[in-house]
C-alpha cells in the first residue's frame, strides 16, 4: 500500500521516477584504454582521449557494452540491436571534450521490469524505461584553493549506465526498496559495485505529488542524492514542500533541485527556462552500435542466478521462510556462503546459524562476511558435530564463540576442551541417580504433580556433566526414574 | 644540383636509388626553395634542422639497403596533422604554442616509410575556408600570378593552401592535406598540381585536428598522379584507433596507372553545368571529355538530381559538427588561455581571442542548426539530403565507372575577392562538397591554363574504395594535358 501524505486538505500521493547512474565494472574506460581504479592520485589515469587532446578519437570498449547488455538482461529488459552514441554538448571544465558521449534517441536497452520487496512482504513491479551507456565527467574540486577550482580527470570517460525507471514508485519506502533491489541486481551481475559513498552509484530522483487517482503532477528533479538514506530524506522533504505549495494555492515549477544533506533540504538549481540546450546529435566519430542476437544469447548464458530466482529456490528447495530467504539472498556472497554450509546438512539449521549466529556477531562487530574469521566449511564442520550428536546445540554456541575468536576448527576445539557429548547411558544413569538421591524433597514434589520441576532435574544433570550429557538421553532416563 | 627541387617525387626517388644525389642534398635543395618561396607564407612552422637530421638518417638507411618506399623524400605536412614534438596550430591562434606529445597516424605512416618533414603548412583556420585568408598566421599566397593583373596576389585555394602552394612552388616533392568539402582538390586546381582525397575511411583521422568528423579525410598533393599514388599508398591504411577507418587492404595505387582508359565509362553529370559557369571552365571540361573519348573511354551522360542541395546541406552538417568539435578549445587544458574573473569570462575571452571570424561564424551556424526547435528543420533535413546525394552517386555508378567534372567554378582569384559575402566564398566548393557528403574518392589534376595564364583543374570522382580507377583516369588526363607550365615566381628564380 502506497504511503500517502496527509495534507491540510486531504491525502496526497507521491509519484517517483528514478534515474540511477551506475559506473560499469570494467578495467578501462568507455572510449579509452585508461584505468578506472578508484582512489588513484589525481589526473594519473587520463589518456589523451580523456583529456580531449586535438585529433583524439573515441574507440568503444566492447566489454562495457557486454556489461550493459548483461545488466539489461538482468533487468528483464529488451536489448536493442541498434543503438547510437550521441554528443550532449555543454561547457564545463571537468568535461574536456565540451560534450559528453551518451545515448539519447536510441539507447542500448529498452523497457524492462524489476520486482521490489516491500516491508509488508508484498512484491511490486517497477518498470524500467531504458538503460543507456555514457561517459562520466571528471571531478571539479572547489575547496583546494581560495580562488581557483581544480579538476581531476581520473573519472573522465569512465563508463556509466544510466538506468531510468518509470514513474511507478510511490513514496520513500518504495524508492529505497527500488534502489536497494537495483543495487542488489547490479552486484549479482557484477556490472556495478554499487558503492554510493565512492560515487559509483548515484541517483537523481523525480518527485511529484497528486491526489490519488488524478493525473501526474509537475515534477522536480532532485540531484546529488548519494545514499539510500538520502533518497528517503530527500523525497520526504520534497513531497512535503510540494504539498505545502499546492495547498497554499501555489503551483509547482518544473525545475532541477539539489539535495543539501547538511541542511536536510532541497533547493532550486535551475528552472526549466534555464535548462541547457544540449544540442544532441549522433557522434560522427563513432559508428552506430549494432549487436547480433547470437552475442546477446552468449551473454545470457553467462548470467548468474539472480536474487528473485534464488529466493524462490531457497524457499522451495531448502524449505526456508520468506524472511530467512530474503536475508540470505541479499548478497550473492552471503547466499553462496549459506549454500556451502547447507549442502548435505539440515538447511534450516544452516540458515539459523548463518543468520542468527554468524551474521549477528559480524554485524555487531561491523564486519563483512568476507572478513569473517569462520569460513563456510568451518561452520559446516560445527553443524556436523551437532547433527551427529557429538555436541549439543548449547555447547555448539560456546564452540562457535571460540571459533570466531581463534579461527580454529570446531572439532579441534571440542577435542582440546573435552566438550564431547556424553551419550553413554550408563554414565548418565549414574549421575541421574545421584541427582535423585540428593533432592528427595523435589522428587516428592514432582511426584505430587509439580511437573515444572522436570526442568530442574535436567539442569542438575547438565551441571554435573558440564553440559556434555546428551539432552535426549537425560530426558529419557529422568522420565523413567521419576516415574 | 640546383634543379633537384624540380624533380618529381618519382624522379627524385630514382635519383636517390641510383645514388645521383643524397637525401641530405635533395632536402637541402628543397629547404633553399622553401626559403626562396618565403613570401608565400606557406608554413606556420619550418623544421629544417629536423629535416636535415631525418635526411641523414635516411641516407644511412639507404646505404644499409633498408630504405623504405618514400625514403629520403622531403614533404610538407599540413598543420592540421599533430606531429610529436612539433608545434601544431591548425592555423589558429587558439592552438599557438601547442606541441603534441603524439604523432598522427598518417604522418606516422609517412615517416615509417622514410619521408622527411620540411615543416607544417598553413591553411584556413581549422581548415574552414577556400582561400587561405582565414589563417590566424596571415594570408598564404599562390605562387601564380595572372597575366592581366600580375601585381595582384592570388589565393592558393583552401583550406590546404600552404600544402598546395609549396608543392607548386617546387619547394616540396609532395605534401599532406585534408579535404572536408574540397580542401585538397580546389587548391590543387588553383595551384596547378595534383591532389587526391581518398574514400572516407581510407586514411585514419587519428591525430588530425577535427573540423567536421563525418566529412574530414586526409589526402595528398604532388605534381603528378604517380607521385600522389605513391604518397597515398604510404599514408593510407586501417587504424583501430579511428572507429571510422576501414579495415580494408590498401591497393598498390601505382599499378592502376595503365596509361589507358579504353572500355571505361566516364559519367558527365548534367547538373554540374551550373548557371553562370565561366566559359573557360566549360571549355576545359569539354576538353577533358574529348581527351577521354580520344583515349577510348565511353562518355555517358548521367544525372545527380540532388546536386543543388549539396552546398546548403554541407553548410549545415559541417558547421554543426565543427561547433561541437571545437568546444574543447576552452583555455582549460592547453593552447591559448585568457584569464578572466570567473569561468564564463575565461571561456569567452579565450575563445573570442583565439578564434578568427570565419571559425566563429561557423560555430554560431553550427550551434544554431543543432538547437532545440531547429534541429529537425536543419540538421535532420540536411542528413536526409546527404543520403539522397549519396544515392544519386550510387545510381549514377550503375551507368559509369567514374565521373569527370571541373574541380572549381573559376581559376584562382585575388586575395580580398569574395570576401564581402560568405556565400560567394562557399560557392567555390560547389563541385567538390557532394563528394565529401557521399564519402567518395575525388582527385584534381591540372588540365590547362586559362586565358590569364592561371591553372584550371579537372576532377575525377570514383566509386567508394575505387581510387584505382580515379588514378587511372587522372593519369590519362595528365598525359593528354601535358601540363608543364610553371608559376611565375618559380620561373623568375630559374631565369
Amino acid at each position: 500500500m502506497a504511503e500517502l501524505i496527509k495534507g491540510e486538505t486531504g491525502d496526497w500521493e507521491i509519484v517517483i521516477g528514478m534515474e540511477v547512474h551506475a559506473q560499469v565494472v570494467a578495467n578501462s574506460k568507455l572510449f579509452s584504454g585508461a584505468s578506472t581504479e578508484f582512489g588513484a592520485a589525481p589526473n594519473s589515469q587520463v589518456s589523451l582521449v580523456d583529456a580531449a587532446m586535438p585529433g583524439m578519437l573515441p574507440v568503444l570498449n566492447e566489454y562495457c557494452v557486454e556489461q550493459a547488455v548483461r545488466t539489461g538482461l538482468g533487468l528483464n529488459a529488451e536489448i536493442m540491436h541498434h543503438s547510437v552514441f550521441e554528443r550532449k554538448n555543454y561547457f564545463y571544465p571537468d568535461l574536456p571534450q565540451g560534450y559528453q558521449i551518451s545515448q539519447y534517441q536510441h539507447p542500448i536497452v529498452g523497457k524492462g521490469v524489476i520486482e521490489i520487496d516491500l516491508p509488508d512482504g508484498t512484491i511490486k513491479e517497477i518498470g524500467i524505461t531504458r538503460l543507456h551507456l555514457e561517459q562520466d565527467a571528471g571531478k571539479s574540486l572547489h575547496d583546494q584553493h581560495p580562488r581557483k577550482s581544480f579538476v581531476d580527470l581520473n573519472r573522465s570517460g569512465c563508463a556509466l549506465m544510466e538506468i531510468v525507471s518509470e514513474p511507478d514508485i510511490r513514496g520513500p519506502e518504495e524508492a529505497t526498496a527500488y534502489l536497494s533491489k537495483l543495487r542488489m541486481i547490479l552486484r549479482y551481475l557484477g556490472t556495478c559495485n554499487g558503492n554510493m559513498e565512492e560515487g559509483s552509484m548515484r541517483a537523481d530522483v523525480n518527485v511529484s505529488v497528486r491526489r490519488p487517482g488524478e493525473p501526474l503532477g509537475t515534477r522536480c528533479e532532485i540531484k546529488n542524492v548519494n545514499s539510500v538514506k538520502a533518497v528517503q530524506m530527500a523525497i520526504d522533504y520534497e513531497a512535503r514542500r510540494q504539498v505545502e505549495i499546492i495547498e497554499d494555492g501555489g503551483k509547482i515549477d518544473q525545475e532541477t533541485r539539489l539535495w543539501d544533506p547538511a541542511k536536510g533540504v532541497t533547493r532550486s538549481m535551475r528552472s526549466k527556462e534555464e535548462a541547457h540546450d544540449y544540442r544532441y546529435f549522433p557522434d560522427p566519430d563513432l559508428l552506430p552500435l549494432d549487436i547480433k542476437s547470437e552475442w546477446i544469447e552468449e551473454i545470457r548464458e553467462t548470467l548468474p542466478e539472480l536474487p528473485d530466482e534464488k529466493k524462490k529456490r531457497f524457499m522451495a528447495d531448502y524449505g526456508l521462510s520468506l524472511y530467512d530467504a530474503t536475508v540470505l539472498i541479499a548478497e550473492r556472497a552471503r547466499a553462496d556462503f549459506f549454500e556451502t554450509v547447507a549442502t548435505g546438512r539440515d538447511a534450516k539449521l544452516a540458515a539459523n546459524w548463518v543468520i542468527n549466529e554468524l551474521l549477528g556477531i559480524l554485524n555487531k562487530d561491523g564486519k563483512t562476511l568476507a572478513e569473517s574469521p569462520v569460513s563456510a566449511a568451518q561452520l559446516g564442520g560445527l553443524l556436523d558435530l551437532i547433527l551427529d550428536d557429538t555436541i549439543s546445540g548449547k555447547i555448539a554456541k560456546d564452540v562457535f564463540a571460540e571459533m570466531y575468536a581463534s579461527g580454529k576448527d570446531a572439532a579441534d576445539i571440542v577435542e582440546e576442551k573435552g566438550l564431547k557429548q556424553v551419550t553413554d547411558t550408563g554414565a548418565i544413569e549414574k549421575i541421574v541417580d545421584e541427582v535423585i538421591a540428593e533432592n528427595p524433597d523435589n522428587v516428592a514434589a514432582y511426584k505430587g504433580g509439580k511437573d515444572k520441576l522436570f526442568g530442574f532435574f535436567v539442569g542438575q544433570v547438565m551441571k554435573k556433566t558440564q553440559g556434555k550429557a546428551n539432552p535426549a538421553a537425560v530426558n529419557a532416563l529422568l522420565k523413567t526414574k521419576l516415574g | 644540383m640546383s634543379e633537384l627541387n624540380h624533380l618529381t617525387l618519382t624522379e627524385a626517388l630514382e635519383g636517390l636509388e641510383k645514388k645521383d644525389f643524397t637525401s641530405v642534398e635533395l632536402t637541402q635543395a628543397h629547404i633553399d626553395a622553401c626559403e626562396a618561396a618565403k613570401s608565400l607564407n606557406a608554413f606556420v612552422t619550418t623544421t629544417y634542422e629536423l629535416a636535415i637530421e631525418q635526411a641523414g638518417a635516411s641516407d644511412k638507411r639507404r646505404a644499409e639497403g633498408k630504405a623504405g618506399p618514400l625514403d629520403g623524400l622531403p614533404l610538407a605536412i599540413k598543420d592540421l596533422f599533430c606531429t610529436k614534438g612539433v608545434q601544431t596550430t591548425a592555423s589558429s591562434r587558439i592552438l599557438e604554442g601547442f606541441v603534441p606529445q603524439y604523432e598522427s597516424t598518417v604522418t606516422s605512416n609517412l615517416f615509417r616509410d622514410g619521408a622527411i618533414m620540411l615543416g607544417k603548412t598553413g591553411m584556413d583556420e581549422f581548415a574552414m575556408g577556400s582561400s587561405n585568408t582565414t589563417s590566424g598566421y596571415g594570408n598564404i599566397l599562390s605562387p601564380w600570378r595572372s597575366r592581366s593583373a600580375p601585381e595582384k596576389d592570388l589565393v592558393p585555394g583552401g583550406s590546404s593552401g600552404g600544402s598546395a602552394a609549396i608543392v607548386a612552388a617546387r619547394a616540396a616533392l609532395g605534401s599532406t592535406g585534408t579535404d572536408t568539402g574540397g580542401s585538397i582538390r580546389q587548391p590543387a586546381a588553383f595551384c596547378g598540381i595534383a591532389g587526391i582525397k581518398p574514400t572516407y575511411g581510407r586514411c585514419s583521422r587519428w591525430g588530425v585536428v577535427a573540423f567536421a568528423s563525418s566529412l574530414d579525410q586526409a589526402g595528398v598533393f604532388a605534381r603528378t598522379t604517380r607521385d600522389c599514388a605513391r604518397l597515398l599508398k604510404s599514408a593510407a591504411g586501417y587504424d583501430p584507433k579511428d572507429s571510422t577507418s576501414a579495415n580494408l587492404p590498401v591497393p598498390d595505387f601505382e599499378s592502376a596507372l595503365k596509361g589507358d582508359v579504353r572500355g571505361l565509362r566516364i559519367g558527365i553529370p548534367k547538373e554540374y553545368r551550373v548557371d553562370g559557369m565561366p566559359k573557360e571552365i566549360e571549355n576545359i571540361w569539354q576538353q577533358g571529355i574529348e581527351w577521354m573519348k580520344d583515349a577510348g573511354a565511353e562518355i555517358v551522360d548521367v544525372s545527380l538530381p540532388h546536386t543543388k542541395y549539396a552546398l546548403p546541406a554541407y553548410y549545415i552538417i559541417a558547421p554543426a559538427e565543427a561547433s561541437s568539435n571545437l568546444a574543447r578549445y576552452d583555455g582549460v587544458r592547453y593552447g591559448k588561455r585568457i584569464e578572466g574573473g570567473n569561468l564564463k569570462d575565461l571561456y569567452e575571452l579565450t575563445r573570442a581571442a583565439g578564434f578568427g571570424d570565419e571559425v566563429k561564424r561557423r560555430i554560431m551556424i553550427g550551434t544554431y542548426v543543432l538547437s532545440a526547435g531547429y534541429y529537425d528543420a536543419y540538421y535532420v533535413k540536411a542528413q536526409k539530403v546527404r543520403n539522397l546525394i549519396r544515392q544519386d552517386f550510387l545510381n549514377a555508378y550503375g551507368q559509369c565507372d567514374a565521373l569527370l567534372t571541373p574541380t572549381a567554378p573559376s581559376a584562382a582569384f585575388a586575395i580580398g575577392e569574395n570576401e564581402d559575402d560568405p556565400i560567394k566564398m562557399y560557392l567555390n566548393d560547389v563541385f567538390t562538397v557532394s563528394v565529401n557528403l557521399a564519402g567518395l574518392p575525388g582527385m584534381s589534376v591540372p588540365a590547362g591554363l586559362n586565358a590569364d595564364g592561371l591553372p584550371l583543374g579537372l576532377q575525377v570522382i570514383g566509386k567508394h574504395w575505387d581510387e584505382e580507377t580515379v588514378f587511372r583516369v587522372g593519369d590519362v588526363i595528365e598525359q593528354a594535358a601535358n601540363f608543364k607550365a610553371l608559376p611565375q615566381s618559380v620561373l623568375k628564380k630559374a631565369a
